[in-house]
């Protein structure tokens, strides 16, 4: 499906809203990015373009197996499927799609907008814990394409944990946009599981907006889909605001998954954390794009960057792009990344000690996820993704 | 009983072991002595498996069992334990899940029930005290900012743990202070019984007077040139390599 046949889609849909026009006059220009587009050099989009899809329709039946594989997790959830809200399968949330902002920089957020599916619609309170939601993503195939727009706003000194959990069966587009705003003192810590089908595709974009000492700290583990890109764009617009952007990336035989951050440091004394790890086998492709901007005034930003590989199949390949741009002159920004196999004396070491190879391999490959895990300090999630990495390992032994 | 029959192991196509034969009998600890380079951590890696090293000739069985055959882990679970000159750092295993993972395999391949974190706990703790070693130990990641002694000290640990029917300790003095070299001795010697034995290899003599061994062998140019009782490294130690190689030659 290339960007006309997605236009010619839009055009023949009666009275879209006027934010939907605004992001086709957008994507009409842009098309769909391709690899000679800077943002998009290491992720191709053909694979996308060589399948045809419908849109989605609500009420499809929900297979258990999927049901199955959202997390046991004690808290609300609100559930989507295809990208429709289901309140049967819920116990949270209220959809509204009312007030969308439009996105036309990102040619996958303009055709969000284009087919805005009412997502989640959440605010709190100020001064509220809303203590932690799942919002679960279920896609059920046949080829379509669902285009939810979610938003997220937290009042000044609000608090909310959110596990953010992809699954499906099947052939698929699941593009979302995630608008997140944190207020003052504000904390949102948002946990993102992309666990979809083999087959599947999966773009995520996420705008979040950090005001005055308001923290936006995140982790993506990414398992799932044919082809996937994650990318957020984080502007701490407030002194001593903090974000962190942590990911890890576990692919197996020729899936493809892009993280691509864009943190803005708008205002003094905030804080960037990324540490980002990839474990890549098959021949399968990681690729990180971490850009740290930082704007004339902000003085005293303190942004690290850390994005390593592990490389356990001589055809895997990972794809490293850190990007510094810094107008103020008194900060502190740091950068790397580290690409290398198991090391065999560490291996050896643990074979000798009884510890058969694949098992001696696993406990190797979850050390090394283990400073990228750990920034996860929700117990229970924390045992989610655990018990996803466990998984995905037992599916993909290398 | 380790039977080692006239062994020969190159590395990349560099022979180091030239037909080493030795007999070590259940209940007993041998000494294995040699100047650097002589293929004293060679022997140790071929004995346990290690990748890079090619076995050319000769034969070596724990048991009757034909060890070269065996993967490492499989050398483990029959009761091979080697206690490494340098022990490997593990970032991101913590010592606990490192030991009862190891435990539980090896029980496993022996078709043996596991042992439960609680069960776990408690031999662990018990072992420590034996030691002398704190609790706090299980909690660090493996040998992961140990000191020279800690790590071996750990090392010792393992061993007490994991219950080896042999035990090749690779220079596992070199680097202790007197204190540390009391404990590792002592943790050796617990073990010692009529289905224990050793191989312990070392470059001097002072870890045998902690650890006292039933035999020694002089290993030089990669081959044995001349066994004896305790008394042989006294005299090693005396004389120096280059007089006993030179009697032997």
């Amino acid at each position: 499906m290339n960007a006309t046949d997605f236009l010619t889609r839009f055009d023949a849909t009666a009275s879209p809203a006027d934010t939907a026009h605004a992001a086709a006059d957008a994507f009409r220009a842009s098309g769909l990015p391709t690899m000679r587009d800077e943002a998009w050099r290491f992720t191709n989009l053909r694979p996308l373009t060589e399948r045809d899809f419908t849109p989605a329709q609500p009420g499809a039946d929900v297979p258990a197996d999927l049901l199955a594989r959202l997390p046991a997790l004690d808290a609300p959830r609100a559930v989507f499927v295809d990208g429709f809200f289901r309140a049967d399968l819920s116990t949270a949330a209220n959809t509204d799609v009312s007030a969308i902002t439009v996105r036309t920089s990102e040619p996958l957020a303009a055709l969000n907008t284009m087919f805005a599916q009412p997502g989640l619609a959440l605010d709190v309170p100020a001064d509220t814990n809303a203590g932690t939601l799942v919002l679960a993503s279920i896609a059920t195939g046949n080829g379509t394409d669902f285009h939810p727009r979610h938003r997220i706003r937290l009042a000044p000194g609000a608090r909310l944990t959110v596990l953010d959990v992809s699954v499906g069966n099947g052939t698929y587009l699941h593009n979302a946009v995630l608008e997140i705003a944190v207020a003052e003192d504000a904390h949102l810590t948002h946990v993102r599981l992309q666990d979809e089908a083999p087959t599947g595709f999966h773009i995520s974009t996420i705008y979040a907006d950090i005001a005055e000492r308001g923290t936006y700290d995140s982790f993506g583990l990414t398992l799932g889909a044919r082809l996937a890109r994650a990318e957020v764009h984080a502007r701490l617009g407030g002194a001593h605001g903090a974000v962190h952007l942590n990911a890890a990336q576990l692919l197996a035989g020729t899936q493809h998954a892009d993280f691509t951050t864009i943190v803005s440091h708008d205002a003094p004394h905030c804080a960037s954390r990324q540490t980002v790890k990839n474990v890549l086998t098959g021949r399968s492709r990681g690729v990180f794009q971490g850009k740290i901007e930082v704007a004339r005034g902000a003085q005293k930003t303190d942004g690290y960057q850390m994005n390593q590989a592990l490389l356990l199949s001589p055809d895997a390949e990972i794809d490293s792009k850190p990007q510094l741009e810094i107008y103020a002159d008194d900060v502190k920004c740091s950068h790397g990344a580290t690409v290398g196999e198991l090391d065999d004396g560490q291996l050896f070491y643990l074979r000798s000690r009884g510890i058969p190879q694949p098992e001696a391999r696993a406990m190797l490959v979850h050390a090394f996820l283990t400073e990228a895990l750990d920034t996860v300090s929700h117990e229970p999630i924390r045992a989610v993704l655990e018990e996803a990495v466990a998984q995905w390992w037992q599916r993909h032994p290398a | 009983m380790l039977k080692i029959e006239n062994l020969h192991a190159e590395i990349d196509g560099k022979p180091i072991l030239k037909g080493i034969s030795l007999a070590v009998p259940s209940g007993e600890v041998h000494a294995i002595m040699g100047p650097n380079g002589s293929g004293k951590s060679t022997l140790s890696y071929v004995l346990s498996g290690r990748d890079g090293y090619t076995v050319t000739a000769g034969t070596a069985t724990f048991n009757g069992i034909d060890l070269l055959a065996m993967e490492p882990e499989e050398r483990a679970a029959a009761g091979l334990f080697l206690a490494f000159q340098y022990p490997v750092e593990l970032p991101g295993v913590g010592n606990a899940n490192f030991l009862r993972t190891a435990l539980n395999a090896q029980r496993r391949l022996r078709g043996e029930s596991e042992l439960d974190a609680v069960q776990f706990l408690k031999l662990a703790r018990a072992e420590l005290k034996k030691l002398s070693m704190s609790d706090e130990m299980l909690k660090r990641n493996v040998n992961v900012g140990f000191s020279g002694g800690e790590k071996k000290r750990n090392e010792v640990l393992q061993m007490a743990i994991l219950r080896p029917k042999l035990a090749l300790l690779d220079e596992t003095d070199s680097g202790l202070d007197i204190d540390a070299l009391k404990i590792v001795a002592d943790g050796v010697n617990a073990l010692r019984g009529p289905d224990f034995s050793a191989l312990v290899i070392t470059h001097y003599q002072r870890l045998l007077d902690h650890i006292v061994p039933d035999k020694v062998h002089v290993l030089a140019g990669g081959r044995i040139v001349r066994s004896g009782g305790p008394e042989l490294a006294l005299k090693l130690e005396a004389e120096g390599y280059a007089g006993v190689l030179e009697q032997a030659a």
